[in-house]
């Protein structure tokens, strides 16, 4: 190996372990710990200058206390819990409003594709923060959807629905629908329509063609899109803390109000632990999706 | 081509109202005289007059700017190296475990990165600052830029890099004069996008932040928790305003670019 190629795959690779893969070293560490009054909050610190004494001595003073915490405090696991549930449910209400757009795109004339297709990455460019704020005045008590609602008699009195788990959902899909619909067109444009027309040939009807040909060539797509949308939205931070109420129970929001209210950043570690447990699996998962698709692609 | 049924017709008019009425309605409201967000007081841009006033926001997006130019900076010669390495980067020892490095903050939850990062620069640094927030946002940044450039990287033919080092082109020679022109765009468009994640991050920011580094979107977070209101609504619209010029610009170009081409291959033949 000459020295030009160590240094162009050095550079980001060290980049990557010291920023990446050390910090995960340490909140495991931390996590291990207990929690001390002190400047950093918490104990023991490594002091190398103990040589392997002070090593030994420091290890055997790591437990799993802050995980013993975890499972038997219930306000954890249910966080747990409801993120799963929230995150099911928002990936599936994502997929149930992207698929059919999706489906539209692809079939829309060639000279409208480019067009309907800046108009779903545009919201992606624009600020995550602003475009989940911008529901704040919409599903509010005196907001614009209640506005128009009394306003046409649907209703007599306002609907609460901001600081409810529904406008959580409402958020997610909203935010998350261009990771859907993305992954879900580029594998409907590529479909072949001859293959449909050969399934409508062969004596199928237009909904049955649909059924056995589109739906199961669009899996790659589905797979991706899910994932990209279950991952993120299993942590989701802003979403449950600007438009969920006090009773929606997100482990993301768990996560920042330990360490920002409580200060307590052991438990905060031995949380972000167990988040990063549950989601290792979709993760890996996922990179293998891509992977097949990379290759399948060449 | 066929025209669009009336189901895909209806289907993408409810899709795209869902993706844009929001933004129309709090543009709508920026511009709405009374501090009461939902009642109508007259056409007024005098939120847009305050706004620029306000110290705290203002200092906030110089802030913000000069982290997203250096994180812009510093992802994108990170993520292209990243790139270039991941397909043309033959084996190598710890390849798996760096292209897992290389995806995994793309779907790694912002809290998760956020702590873990803290933890790391309160035993490096001791304190906090926009220097460990430019760090925080390089290391997440450059995912997207290595994907963006690994992308192009696989499409483009590879027989030109070999006809120029047959040609007697050393590999950095050929990397910089055949290369890098052919993947530019991708590099571009890798740095807009770090630069528009890194303007857009607000959880990460939060976490490796110390005093006098506070960022637009910290400081849009703690004013909006209170509720609506109408001076978070102008700088929205603004930011909004900024993003669309900018992507319908790019789009444009690339659009003028696309007919030219399809212009020259008719004079070829």
């Amino acid at each position: 190996m000459n020295l030009r190629r160590l240094i162009v795959i050095g550079i980001p690779f060290t980049w990557l372990l010291l920023f990446f893969l050390v910090p995960f070293a340490i909140v495991i560490k931390i996590s291990l710990s207990d929690p001390a009054i002190a400047i950093p909050p918490y104990s023991p610190t490594l002091e190398l200058s103990g040589g392997w004494a002070g090593l030994k001595a420091f290890f055997s003073q790591l437990d799993f206390e802050n995980f013993t915490f975890l499972t038997l405090d219930p306000l954890y696991y249910t966080a747990y819990l409801s993120s799963l549930k929230i995150a099911t449910i928002s990936t599936l209400l994502t997929l149930g409003v992207a698929f059919p757009m999706a489906y539209g795109m692809a079939r829309a004339p060639e000279e409208w594709r480019a067009t309907l297709m800046m108009l779903v990455i545009l919201p992606f460019w624009t600020s995550f923060l602003i475009r989940v704020y911008s529901w704040m005045g919409i599903l509010g008590k005196e907001g614009f959807l209640n506005m128009i609602l009394l306003w046409l008699g649907i209703i007599d009195e306002p609907l609460t629905i901001l600081n409810t788990n529904t406008a959580v959902y409402i958020g997610i899909v909203y935010t998350y629908l261009p990771f859907m619909i993305l992954p879900i067109y580029s594998t409907l444009e590529k479909l072949d329509l001859s293959l449909i027309e050969a399934a409508e040939d062969l004596g199928c009807t237009r909904t049955s063609a649909f059924w056995l040909v589109t739906v199961p060539l669009s899996v790659p797509g589905v797979v991706a899109g899910c994932f990209l949308v279950f991952i993120p939205a299993l942590g989701e931070f802003v979403i449950p803390s600007l438009l969920g109420g006090s009773d929606t129970l997100m482990i993301g929001k768990v996560l920042w109000e330990e360490f920002f209210s409580n200060r307590d950043w052991p438990v905060a570690s031995a949380v972000a632990v167990i988040l990063l447990a549950i989601l290792i699996i979709p993760i890996i998962l996922f990179q293998r999706n891509q992977q097949k698709q990379l290759e399948g692609d060449q | 081509m066929k025209k669009l049924s009336w189901f895909n017709l209806t289907t993408l008019t409810l899709g795209f109202a869902f993706l844009y009425i929001p933004m129309i309605v709090l543009i709508v409201y920026s511009f709405n005289g009374g501090r009461l967000v939902t009642v109508w007081a007259g056409f007024s841009t005098k939120w847009y007059g305050t706004l620029f006033h306000n110290e705290a926001f203002l200092d906030a997006a110089w802030v913000t700017i000069r982290v997203a130019v250096a994180t812009a900076t510093l992802a994108t010669i990170l993520g292209t190296l990243a790139g270039y390495v991941l397909v043309r980067g033959g084996r190598f020892w710890g390849r798996t475990l760096f292209s897992g490095m290389a995806y995994a903050p793309l779907v790694m939850p912002d809290v998760i990165l956020g702590l873990s990062l803290l933890l790391l620069f309160k035993v490096m640094f001791g304190s906090m600052g926009m220097t460990t927030i430019i760090l925080a946002h390089t290391t997440f940044a450059m995912c997207y830029v290595s994907v963006v450039v690994s992308s192009r990287l696989l499409s483009f033919d590879k027989s030109l890099e070999e006809a120029a080092s047959d040609l007697g082109a050393t590999p950095f020679d050929t990397f910089m004069s055949v290369t890098l022109p052919i993947i530019f765009p991708a590099v571009l468009s890798g740095w807009l996008l770090a630069f528009t994640l890194s303007l857009d991050d607000l959880v990460i920011a939060s976490f490796v932040t110390g005093p006098g580094a506070t960022t637009l979107p910290i400081k849009i977070y703690s004013a909006v928790r209170l509720g609506v209101s109408p001076e978070i609504n102008a700088l929205s619209t603004i930011m909004i305003g900024i993003v669309t010029v900018g992507v319908l610009t790019a789009s444009l170009i690339n659009k003028r670019k696309v007919v030219q081409r399809l212009k020259d291959e008719k004079t070829a033949n």
